[in-house]
């Protein structure tokens, strides 16, 4: 089957192209910047559409700490004009390009339709929860608003945030709005060294309930380098303050070294884009979400099978790991999903996706309302079908 | 005479009422069924006070088990059914029908298991919002989102509303800050959404149950995020004499890189109001009030006041009075929290609920004044000025069938000038059937039957809640719609 690919400029665009696919039954791939393609599972459709066309910010209110934006919008485009005044994402969006050994321009859509966060998420949730309105083209090709412009919105369902995460598979994005929020004035990591990786689960769990706000934890356990950092940011005298609060009551763990600004900001983002487990490009990656006590002994137990790379990041909830493609590809989902979390295969050859399911497989009654769901938005199932499971 | 329609009963359903509370008494111990009319009298209202139905019983489950047999049971016989926690909805979210079934979740009150070291609780739904901040504070922790109703209120209602509080400018609503639920579905099926970790695989669930006002299934559990409390939060009280002045000085505070946890907005009868009450030492003589808070320990917290300070003179602030001890701190929240009580003590009031973007705040309580006027009515303004989130109390006298109607009518010229602006009909208190009529005006029917399949998904019969939401013509979906 030829692929046909088409690059609507607008949502009236998008719309016609869904419906008549809609009325074809053909299958079309989104694609926003294409940087992620290589992430979920391998769709086979007849038409792709790409949605880079939809560019631009459309509105900007810092005194509101609002931004919209079309859904191909460069997501740095997004972040440079934000940070023109003093403002940010706030759940740090990382750039896993170098990750994926992907190309492309990230776009706004695609970080939404991933819903994928950075270290910040820790501290002030998802990039769903910034999300305060949206409008996507449905699968019948009806182009449909949900929430709006203001930060406190509970008219209706809250379906636009339910776009976070889906893949693009209940409707393509047209426009996005978010909630920012202003940078920090300065920023503070301190960073522990040599703690195992109980140490350092414990040593973050307890600095994320001490009331001295750590808007990061992270603890990059890579051989006898390890290291755990603690981030705080605001102005000079507050985190002056609680870093010294925080290096007081946590004596037990050692003397952490401190980072100040500038390169506190590189070491975040190298966290971010989990470039200490990047390894080598035959490994496969995943990314691993625990209740955040239980992330340590789940490596240990990994561990004693194979030889894996890890990164904590979210104080533990969020664990990195890469392996050898060789290795039993059950293991690490088994022992995830035993500590009460849930695993992603975010890189791997397209051969071992089509094998082993990238998605956590799902409860049979969640599944069943999966399939329910996906009929209510795109009866003819024709949205990036399959991409994230089987069947939706 | 009140302007919100609600459907007639169905009469095949009262036919059959003995042999429903014979089926309820069935499946929960007959002391839980509610059938005597005294005793059904206290839930055929909430805090939408002007609307009341009788409802045909009450049952009380104490289990999730129990929730599973009655919807299943109900959804058989096609009884209406509504879920119920404390009844406090402004919205009449919580209002019954005459032929319809309360489902209540009070019982499912307890505290089940709270981990600090993953910082999550996990409750049974029918406890109060308060309770569960009463059971973590010793040590040291709370639950973020915090209604003015939280003595009261059920995280049950909170989820289904997906509320808020005066704290949710820096940490977010219900929807920001709840991990995972166990909700009952129509056919009696149990299913756990979400879990204990930070994001969960497939579709997010959660995004749809919150705010989905009890059409989707019966919370019965909730894990919630727990967090660690600043060391000490203080508050601020600034008085303008412009309204203008007021609206630009938030604005430039959220600028100049600051988020406090709580803007919260007074205007001049509002104040008079709760001065009145509270003696709480406010300015009788500004047009407006705000009061700011920030947390931190001591040192930091004197910093931010002092540059809140600095931008509120800046911005025409005749008096600014920084808090500088527990006492005087609770004094100037004293007055605020007893707003919606002070007022309730000189008249009736509509509560109302729109948001706004914060830059139109000067033109819309403008606007405000000129329509209530109009409708010869008065309003005291109070409300979360951060976050655009407008509860103008409309004043009048329950008693007279006139002025109740020309409150209706203000209130709703009021949402519409919210929805003009670029804002919407409800910030937290939800649609119920309050704003159900107006949802027309801020979505497309398009939209509205996008969210109509998804609430046909949970309850394909619209036994849930059904008479809520949703313009009643819009339902059921007509068939050349639903494709
Ligand atoms: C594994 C991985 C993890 C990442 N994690 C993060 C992260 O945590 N935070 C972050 O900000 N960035 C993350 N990125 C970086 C990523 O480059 C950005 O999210 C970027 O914005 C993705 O945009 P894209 O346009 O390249 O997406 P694409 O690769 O084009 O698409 C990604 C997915 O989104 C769908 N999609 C794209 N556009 C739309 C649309 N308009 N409507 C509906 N669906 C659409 C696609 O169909 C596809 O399923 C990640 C990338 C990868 C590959
Ligand atoms: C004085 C006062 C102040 C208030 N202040 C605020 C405020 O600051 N912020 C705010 O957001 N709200 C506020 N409210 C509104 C109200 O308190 C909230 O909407 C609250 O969440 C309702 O909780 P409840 O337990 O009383 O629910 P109810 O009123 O009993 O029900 C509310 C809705 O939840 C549904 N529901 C109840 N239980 C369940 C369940 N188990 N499963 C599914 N659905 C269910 C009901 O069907 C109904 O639609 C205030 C109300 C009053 C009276």
């Amino acid at each position: 089957m030829s692929v046909s690919s088409l690059a609507p400029q607008n949502s009236l665009e998008v719309a016609s192209i869904v419906r008549d696919a809609a009325a074809r039954r053909q299958a079309i791939e989104i694609i926003g910047g294409g940087s992620k393609r290589a992430l979920g599972r391998p769709t086979d459709a007849a038409i792709t559409v790409d949605v880079s066309g939809l560019s631009g910010v459309t509105l900007y209110e810092p005194a509101e700490l609002v931004v919209s934006a079309r859904a191909g919008t460069p997501l740095q485009h997004v972040t440079d004009l934000l940070a023109q005044q003093g403002q940010m994402l706030p759940f740090e969006p990382a750039d896993y390009r170098p990750l994926l050994a992907s190309t492309g321009e990230p776009t706004i859509g695609g970080m939404v339709a991933t819903n994928l966060s950075g270290p910040r998420r820790l501290h002030v949730g998802a990039c769903r929860d910034a999300i305060i309105g949206c409008k996507f083209v449905n699968g019948r090709g009806e182009e449909i608003v949900s929430g709006g412009r203001v930060m406190k919105n509970v008219t209706g369902y809250d379906i636009g945030r339910a776009m976070a995460g889906a893949y693009g598979t209940l409707g393509v994005l047209t426009e996005i709005t978010f909630k920012v929020l202003p940078r920090a004035h300065a920023t503070l990591t301190l960073v522990y060294e040599g703690l195992s990786c109980d140490r350092a689960v414990a040593l973050m769990s307890a600095a994320v309930a001490s009331p001295f706000e750590v808007t990061a934890a992270a603890h990059i356990a890579e051989g006898n380098h390890a290291r755990t950092c603690l981030r705080l940011e605001g102005f000079d005298a507050s985190i002056t303050y609680r870093a010294g609060r925080l290096i007081e009551d946590l004596a037990e763990y050692g003397q952490p070294q401190r980072l100040d600004t500038a390169p506190s900001q590189v070491l975040w983002r190298e966290i971010g884009e989990a470039r200490s487990i990047i390894g080598p490009a035959d490994h496969v990656v995943w990314r691993l979400q625990l209740p955040p006590s239980r992330s340590a002994a789940l490596v240990n137990s990994l561990r004693a099978m194979m030889d894996v790379s890890v990164l904590y990041d979210w104080a533990g909830g969020l664990v990195w790991l890469s392996h050898a493609a060789g290795d039993d590809m059950t293991a690490v989902r088994t022992a995830a999903k035993a500590g009460g979390g849930h695993a992603t295969l975010i890189r791997a050859g397209e051969a071992l996706r089509r094998r082993v399911a990238p998605f956590e497989p799902q409860a049979t009654a969640v599944e069943k309302l999966a399939r329910g769901l996906k009929q209510a938005f795109d009866p003819a199932g024709i949205l990036n079908p399959g991409r994230m499971y089987a069947g939706i | 005479m009140t302007q919100i329609a609600m459907p007639q009963p169905d009469p095949l359903i009262l036919a059959k009422r003995e042999r429903i509370i014979a089926g309820l008494q069935e499946r929960v111990p007959a002391q839980w069924v509610i059938t005597e009319e005294d005793e059904r009298r206290p839930y055929e209202t909430d805090a939408l006070t002007a609307y009341r139905r009788l409802p045909l019983a009450v049952v009380l489950p104490g289990s999730t088990e129990e929730v599973a047999a009655i919807l299943s049971f109900l959804s058989r016989e096609r009884v209406k059914i509504i879920p119920r926690g404390a009844g406090t909805s402004l919205s009449g979210g919580a209002l019954p029908q005459e032929d319809a079934v309360v489902v209540g979740v009070g019982r499912l009150n307890k505290v089940l298991d709270v981990d600090f070291a993953n910082r999550t609780a996990r409750v049974q739904s029918g406890i109060t919002n308060l309770a569960v901040t009463t059971h973590i504070s010793p040590d040291g922790f709370f639950y973020a989102p915090d209604p003015s109703s939280q003595l009261a209120c059920t995280i049950a209602g909170n989820i289904a509303m997906n509320s808020g509080g005066a704290h949710c400018l820096k940490y977010g609503v219900t929807t920001n800050n709840i991990l995972g639920v166990r909700m009952v579905l129509l056919d009696g099926t149990i299913v756990d959404f979400g879990g204990e970790t930070f994001d969960q695989p497939g579709y997010d669930w959660l995004s749809l149950i919150i705010g989905s006002e009890g059409q989707f299934g019966i919370v019965t559990e909730a894990t919630l995020r727990i967090l660690r409390a600043a060391e000490g939060a203080r508050p601020c009280l600034l008085g303008f004499d412009k309204v203008e002045d007021a609206g630009a000085c938030v604005a430039a505070i959220i600028a100049s890189g600051i988020i406090p946890v709580a803007i919260e907005y007074m205007d001049q009868t509002a104040i008079r109001i709760c001065e009145d009450f509270a003696h709480a030492g406010y300015p009788l003589d500004v047009a407006a009030m705000l009061i700011v808070e920030v947390e931190g320990a001591d040192a930091e917290i004197d910093v931010l006041l002092t540059h809140i300070e600095k931008v509120a003179r800046e911005h025409g602030a005749r008096i600014v009075k920084v808090s500088k001890s527990e006492a005087e701190s609770a004094a100037i929240w004293k007055g605020r929290k007893s707003a919606f009580g002070a007022t309730g003590r000189i008249a009736d009031y509509l509560c109302m609920d729109g948001t706004i973007p914060t830059g139109q705040l000067p033109y819309v309580l403008n606007r405000i004044g000129e329509i209530v006027a109009h409708h010869r009515l008065r309003v005291a303004n109070v409300f979360h000025a951060g976050d655009g989130n407008l509860h103008p109390l409309i004043l009048f006298n329950a008693n007279d069938d006139d002025e109740l109607e020309r409150a209706e009518q203000a209130g709703n010229e009021i949402l519409e000038l919210c929805v003009e602006v670029g804002g919407c009909l409800t910030g937290e208190h939800g649609v119920g059937i309050e704003k159900r009529d107006l949802m027309e005006k801020q979505f497309t029917s398009v939209d509205l039957d996008q969210q109509i399949r998804v609430k046909l998904l949970f309850d394909p019969d619209w036994l849930l809640n059904p008479a809520k939401v949703f313009p009643l013509n819009l339902h059921p979906l007509p068939l050349g719609r639903a494709a």
